[in-house]
């Protein structure tokens, strides 16, 4: 899946709550329509973009994978600035 | 069809004025539910002073405001602790003197609420996150304060405890109760930790 994306957040190796506390950091820069993706290997990360989208107004959860890189499980979530 | 076009024919003129109130009346209706209307808002009483849960008050508190919620922390009692910086013993009675040396000074002293063994259990808990990547606790209240978490220490734990506004970390509020309850009646979420 091929998903385009305008800026990267890499939070692998960060547990909670800092890849969304860094998603917000770079979601806050964006403009409207551009498209964030996250990079996270912590597997809470795929219920917390799903409520994290549900509560910040502006964002809208586009679609979540998950990807071997380096051995490691991540889990990608992609999120656009309405 | 023809029912309902009599219906309007026959109805009498609108009275403005009778609408007019009617339309202010609604607005200070909505105006009053718009007060009450919580915001997006968590307010959060942290009585305690224990490393673990002052840590998951601190975790919950960025990711609200991560989350572009509004956050109030209230530091009560041995809750204080955690916000202290330095240690004083001017102008202390002989009982807030003695508390202010059995308290820790900031986060760097508090004991974890489980299996602490005189500090050697939040060292370890403190190694056991650090090798999972968790941030620390300073970093994580750091965290808290750069994403515009309000943090206020109580007035009458202060004073009860001895605790001067310059024992505790700079930028903080002081407030009361009332201050508590102002953010609390407004938030959607409140916790006690």
């Amino acid at each position: 899946m091929e998903i385009k994306y305008d800026i990267e957040v890499d939070a692998r190796g960060l547990q909670c709550p800092m890849p969304i506390v860094n998603a917000r950091k770079t979601f806050q820069t964006l403009q409207s329509g551009q498209t964030l993706r996250v990079l996270a290997t912590d597997p809470g990360s795929v219920n917390d973009f799903k409520g994290w989208a549900n509560m910040v107004a502006d964002a809208e959860l586009v679609a979540q994978e998950t990807a071997e890189i380096d051995g490691k499980t991540v889990y990608i979530h992609y999120v656009r600035k309405k | 069809m023809t029912n309902g076009q009599s219906a309007v024919i026959e109805r009498a003129a609108p009275d403005l004025n009778a609408l007019q109130e009617q339309i202010q009346q609604l607005q200070a209706q909505v105006d009053a539910l718009r007060a009450q209307s919580p915001e997006n808002r968590l307010s959060m009483v942290v009585f305690s002073g224990d490393l673990d849960r002052v840590l998951a008050a601190f975790v919950i508190a960025s990711g609200a405001a991560a989350s572009g919620m509004e956050v109030s922390m209230f530091f009560t009692f041995w809750g204080l602790t955690a916000l202290r910086q330095k240690r004083e013993t001017r102008g202390k009675t002989l009982f807030q003197k003695l508390m202010g040396w059995m308290t820790p000074v900031g986060t760097r002293g508090l004991g974890v609420s489980k299996m602490n063994f005189g500090g050697i259990g939040a060292k370890m808990l403190r190694t056991m996150m650090r090798q999972q990547g968790v941030p620390q606790i300073e970093e994580m209240a750091q965290m808290a304060r750069d994403l515009g978490v309000r943090i206020v220490a109580c007035q009458m734990s202060m004073d009860v405890m001895g605790i001067h506004k310059d024992e505790l970390v700079d930028g903080i509020e002081v407030g009361g109760v009332a201050t508590f309850l102002g953010d609390a009646t407004k938030s959607k979420a409140t916790l006690f930790i």
